[in-house]
């Protein structure tokens, strides 16, 4: 499967996504310049962590103004899978493909941790590798994760299933100690009504082998991987 | 022309900057500090036919980037 991996000025994780992709899972993965429009064939755009145009404004914000932007939105449009990890999310909600916002940190500092999500919903590509229920553990890594969106938004949403993780403790309990960064309903992953465009927090790309802590990341990119194939 | 914008989290939305500062205020012992909101303020220097026109313009910035409707409200000033 063909995936691109758009690097911001300031992305961090582009590498370590490209990591997973190409040495891990195998996968004809290559990086995509923010300024070049092309997607060179991709069939997963994936927009990683980091920061980009310095965040100013709102995280993501000024990205969005980017010209792979516009492609990627086109891209979407059409039915193409687009996955957002951390700043990527932040730039799919501002860019209006994904419902929300991301904001500060209950706790007002930047969290770097392990935390456990359950999958709310198995049916959508970004999932299909995980079973209903199950617990992942993922890192995280945002100073503005705190999820939030109107409130008559956040029940049709989970009517539609659109919440696809959800933070919960190891044992897939919803505390609020579980939540890290006070996100509404706990929300750690959303996606969109079409369900081909998804962002999240947690990092699955820092969780694909055992020298990293964990291996749980592999689920979103195993599922991906199959609902291409 | 000259715009002033004031954007503030939406009512019902975390604010924990505000908090924070709220609670600070608070332990200098300054009686009577009940709420605090933490927002942005941004000013924006134009050109614009009209104090109409400017208005709008200045309705169009926030909707589309100044402000997130999700999480953010925002208010204005135009003037010469």
């Amino acid at each position: 499967m063909k995936w691109g991996v758009v690097r911001f000025p300031g992305s961090l994780d582009d590498l370590d996504a490209l990591h997973a992709l190409r040495d891990l899972l195998k996968q004809d993965a290559e990086l995509l310049w923010h300024k070049d429009p092309s997607l060179h064939g991709a069939e997963c755009v994936v927009l990683p962590g980091g920061f980009s145009y310095g965040d100013y404004l709102r995280c993501g914000a000024i990205a969005r103004f980017a010209p792979i932007m516009q492609s990627v939105a086109e891209f979407a449009a059409d039915g193409g899978l687009v996955i957002g990890i951390c700043n990527g999310f932040q730039i799919l909600c501002e860019a209006h493909l994904l419902p929300g916002a991301l904001t500060r940190n209950r706790s007002l500092s930047f969290i770097c941790d392990n935390i456990y999500v359950r999958i709310e919903n198995a049916a959508t590509p970004f999932t299909r590798a995980g079973r209903l229920g199950e617990i992942l553990r993922l890192p995280i890594k945002h100073g503005e994760g705190c999820y939030a969106a109107p409130v008559n938004e956040l029940a049709a949403m989970e009517e539609r299933g659109q919440v696809l993780l959800r933070y919960v403790d190891a044992e897939g309990r919803e505390t609020d100690e579980a939540n890290p960064n006070g996100s509404m309903r706990a929300i750690a992953g959303v996606a969109n009504a079409r369900f081909n465009v998804f962002g999240l927090m947690p990092h699955p790309e820092h969780a694909v082998e055992k020298l990293l802590g964990g291996e749980d990341g592999l689920k979103i990119f195993h599922s991906i991987i199959g609902a291409a194939s | 022309m000259q715009a002033r914008i004031y954007v503030t989290p939406r009512k019902g939305i975390l604010d924990p900057q505000g908090r924070a500062v709220e609670g600070a205020l608070k332990s200098l012992g300054l009686a009577g500090v009940e709420r605090v909101h933490v927002g942005r303020y941004i000013v924006v220097e134009l050109d614009a036919p009209s104090r109409p026109a400017a208005e709008s313009l200045v309705r169009k910035m926030c909707d589309e980037l100044l402000a997130n409707p999700n999480i953010e409200d925002y208010r204005f000033e135009v003037d010469a």
